[in-house]
């Protein structure tokens, strides 16, 4: 069954540096981090000690309150450095990689005839597990529970990502076989979004509800796309995976190797050569920054897109999830009488002396500036114009800050992620940070609700 | 640039001392900050709170020169020294410097005292309480002088704002906090306290109380008065003003709220800019014209004869509400605003219909004031919450449906 989405609220946000569709290999990077903070919730515990040696795919951390789901090395080397913060909290494993890589030997299964249970044993303890994330909550599923249905989003709308049409080019017998297993994992089905006048590699695989996506960011959310398909409801459990980590998924399935290769992103307005780059998950971001080059050197570099991606710094690494890096020039200045004169540089979505409105299709050169200080919620009715949810997101945002749990599940806080309420964000005359107080909030429900 | 890098410096040197909210206040007026974000988002829209309030002043400013010119042009009608006007909105009789001058002298004070007692009070607390100086103000200031009968004394002006910023808005926790409209609560204090000078046929046209202590210390004068047509209306008058008088705001009446025509082009520009409600004003228009329509057909009924003091009012024509008194001035300037109105689309709807309904009916049946206007907003800020409420109810209801539905 086909169904289309059509989204009629919402904003793209067209930004210059977009990637030109040329794909290099990225220089092999020395070290590769495993962050936990791209894992929202989990605490590691360590396996891998300083000095251990590693093959790609072989446990590094697990999670402490469920030991099945494995963190993995996504290559072959040593662990050179744990770094701790307080409390010797983890904060990034640091391993270096060996000139000749070597790759764990998982067992593989026979996709037609496996069971659900050897599927995700498969998944546990090849580290894949930590690529299915659930809703809700907007944290990596908990292998306990059967979701009602699993969803896939293979339309990017936010702004630089990553075009998966591009990435995924070729990739169809992976993403066929990843699909097929999680098809076992639902009772329900798996639901497929591709952009309506997209050629995605995804559109003709079997055994998928395919769905075709049209209309402004955030038509690419996957809440947005579940919202128009199946909504959540109180006690149901559905579960995400990005097409990208369906392809590693897939061959860890086909081939029993973990190959964390992923093709990323580079762009933005400061970004000399924006393109595509063969890299690996956890990549030191230089190996590819370098490359492609940034314009001056007061700029903000940031794993993920702009809306919803991690600041780095220029040693920094590539986020576990991420399939691009944005460069943008920090807005770390002052600008004269900035709050009344007119402005042609930036992008709004109100007609205040603003002119974005009169040329919708110009890109932007936006840079990290608030373009203002952070004020009480004042204005009404801007969050609705780019917020497609039949969810209230001001009433939402205020019963987060106020911390009342039953109006939070009464409002629909079991439906949303914190990257649903980036756009509110951008427009917020209030300068609230909207997606802290969202993931304050969820995180809020998962420790007294959970 | 200098002065940049000086205020810059000066800034970090008062960091986290309680001047800095104070110094932050007049430096972001020159300066938008060099904040940067710091969590979620990367970029960010153009818009702060300084440039949406801004709007509403750019909005408001034509209101305050007529209301300068109209001030000055009042007081000459009163005394004999002009004619009326006979030729359109652009007459010289009204556009003339020396009515200019009267009205600034008189309105520029008012201007003043509300901006230095409440942007004080509100420096006050943000450095008592060491949060950021917030913009609420910017547009409460200049709303008050526009709402208040041009020969108000100052020190009533500086006591009412006094009452209106600490008790509407400091006490609970500052902009976007507070329930009702500041600036409203302003006027309702002086109405409620000075009573004589808020109504009446002395205090719309500047000079006429003066003029009459002078005659009552044996002056050989002509008194001067001006009465509001509601005003006439009520008490069974004729009025004298035409129709395009009163669209055009020839006539008396607070400060910035005569000319019709001039809040229109406001609307217009706030609805275009997106600043201003365009459901709230749609609205309250609509609500004002149905209550104005049923009163029309109890007079076409025969319900209310021509003795009953309600007739007058009862019998304008529905549409001529919306060019009397304070009503287009508030559903445009007064009812939008967003922390006071109803925060949901559709609870703007309806709260936007019942301010033109009862603003109306206040009008019609209450003799002592004819004005509803600033009531019934006041009154609807007080039930805007609860209409909120079961709009959001609505919302949440049809996910229990949904759930119920899954469930069976």
């Amino acid at each position: 069954m086909s169904t289309d989405i059509r989204i009629k609220k919402g904003l793209d946000i067209k930004l210059k540096g977009k990637a030109e569709k040329i794909t290099t290999k990225a220089v092999a990077s020395n070290v590769y981090s495993l962050l936990p903070v791209d894992f929202h919730g989990i605490i590691p515990k360590l396996i891998a000690k300083q000095g251990a040696k590693l093959k790609a795919g072989e446990t590094v951390f697990y999670s402490k309150t469920n030991e099945d789901i494995k963190f993995v090395s996504p290559v072959s080397g040593e662990v050179t450095e744990v770094i701790r913060g307080e409390k010797r909290k983890i904060l990034a494993v640091k391993i270096t990689a060996d000139k000749e890589q070597s790759y764990q030997e998982n067992k593989t299964v026979n996709l037609a005839s496996a069971s659900a249970d050897d599927i995700k044993g498969l998944l546990l303890s090849s580290g894949c597990w930590p690529f299915v994330k659930q809703r809700p909550y907007d944290v990596i599923a908990n292998p306990a529970v059967s979701p009602k249905a699993i969803f896939i989003s293979a339309y990017a709308s936010a702004p630089l990502t990553a075009d998966y049409d591009y990435v995924l080019a070729g990739k169809e017998v992976e993403l066929q076989a990843a699909v097929t297993a999680l098809g076992k994992l639902t009772s329900g089905k798996v639901h497929v979004s591709v952009g309506a006048k997209s050629n995605s590699s995804l559109a003709g695989l079997n055994g998928i509800d395919l769905h075709k996506v049209s209309g402004p960011h955030p038509s690419g959310n996957i809440s947005t796309q579940i919202a128009q398909i199946d909504p959540i409801n109180k006690g149901e459990v559905v579960w995400t995976v990005t097409p990208q980590d369906l392809v590693i998924i897939g061959e860890l399935l086909l081939t029993g190797k973990f190959n964390a290769e992923r093709i990323v992103a580079v762009g933005g307005a400061i970004v000399k050569k924006p393109k595509y780059y063969k890299t690996i998950i956890g990549s030191e971001i230089a190996s590819v920054i370098y490359d492609a080059g940034v314009e001056g050197d007061n700029f903000r570099l940031i794993t993920g897109n702009v809306l919803t991606g991690r600041a780095i710094n220029p040693d920094g690494f590539l986020g576990y999830y991420d399939n691009c890096v944005t460069a943008i020039p920090e807005g770390n200045d002052y600008e004269l009488l900035g709050w009344t004169t007119p402005v042609f540089k930036k992008i709004s979505t109100t007609r205040a002396l603003t002119f974005s409105w009169m040329n919708k299709n110009k890109e932007y050169d936006l840079n990290t500036n608030t373009n203002g200080e952070h004020r009480a919620f004042v204005l009404t009715g801007q969050y609705e114009e780019v917020f497609p949810l039949d969810i209230f997101p001001m009433q939402i945002l205020k019963a987060c800050m106020y911390q009342d749990l039953d109006e939070m599940e009464q409002l629909g806080m079991y439906e949303v992620a914190p990257e649903d309420f980036a756009l509110t964000e951008f427009v917020c005359v209030s300068k609230q940070p909207h997606q802290n107080i969202i993931r304050k909030g969820l995180d809020l429900m998962i420790k007294e609700i959970g | 640039m200098a002065l940049k890098d000086n205020l810059h410096n000066l800034k970090e040197k008062f960091k986290g001392t309680k001047m800095s909210p104070v110094f932050g206040a007049f430096h972001t007026f020159l300066y938008m900050p060099n904040d940067t974000t710091q969590s979620g988002s990367h970029i960010r829209g153009a818009d702060d709170l300084k440039r949406t309030m801004n709007m509403v002043i750019i909005a408001l400013i034509p209101l305050l020169f007529f209301g300068m010119f109209n001030a000055g042009y009042q007081h000459h009608i009163a005394t004999g020294e002009v004619e009326m006007v006979s030729s359109g909105f652009f007459s010289a009789e009204f556009w003339s410097l020396s009515n200019f001058w009267i009205g600034f002298w008189k309105i520029l004070p008012l201007i003043i005292v509300s901006y230095v007692v409440g942007l004080g009070i509100e420096i006050f607390f943000a450095a008592k309480n060491g949060h950021e100086v917030e913009e609420g103000y910017l547009v409460t200031g200049i709303l008050v002088p526009l709402i208040v009968p041009i020969d108000i004394p100052l020190w009533m002006l500086a006591v009412a704002v006094i009452f209106g910023v600490v008790i509407g808005k400091e006490v609970f926790g500052g902009t976007g906090m507070n329930i009702l409209n500041p600036a409203l609560l302003i006027r309702a204090f002086l109405f409620f306290a000075y009573p004589t000078w808020m109504s009446g046929d002395k205090v719309w046209v500047t000079g006429a109380v003066e003029r009459t202590k002078e005659i009552a210390d044996g002056a050989q004068l002509d008194a001067i008065s001006g009465e509001t047509i509601l005003g006439a209306l009520a008490q069974g008058q004729e009025v004298v003003y035409s129709t395009w008088d009163m669209f055009y705001g020839f006539i008396p009446g607070s400060v910035g709220e005569t000319s019709t025509l001039l809040i229109l082009l406001g609307a217009l520009f706030l609805i275009f800019s997106k600043i201003g409600s365009w459901r709230i004003m749609l609205s309250s228009v609509v609500g004002a014209l149905v209550m104005g329509f049923i009163f029309n057909q109890v007079i076409a009924l025969g319900w209310i004869g021509e003795s009953s003091k309600f007739y007058d009012l009862m019998n304008i024509e529905f549409w001529e509400h919306l060019l009397l008194g304070g009503f287009a001035f508030g559903a445009i300037y007064m009812a939008t605003d967003p922390v006071t109105a109803s925060q949901t689309n559709k609870g703007k709807w309806i709260y936007g219909f019942l301010i033109g309904f009862i603003s109306i009916l206040i009008r019609v049946f209450n003799p002592a004031y004819p004005e509803g206007v600033m009531l019934a907003i006041l009154l609807m800020n007080v039930f805007a919450p609860t209409i909120d409420h079961y709009v959001v109810q609505g919302n949440v209801k049809r996910r229990q449906k949904r759930l119920k539905v899954k469930t069976v």
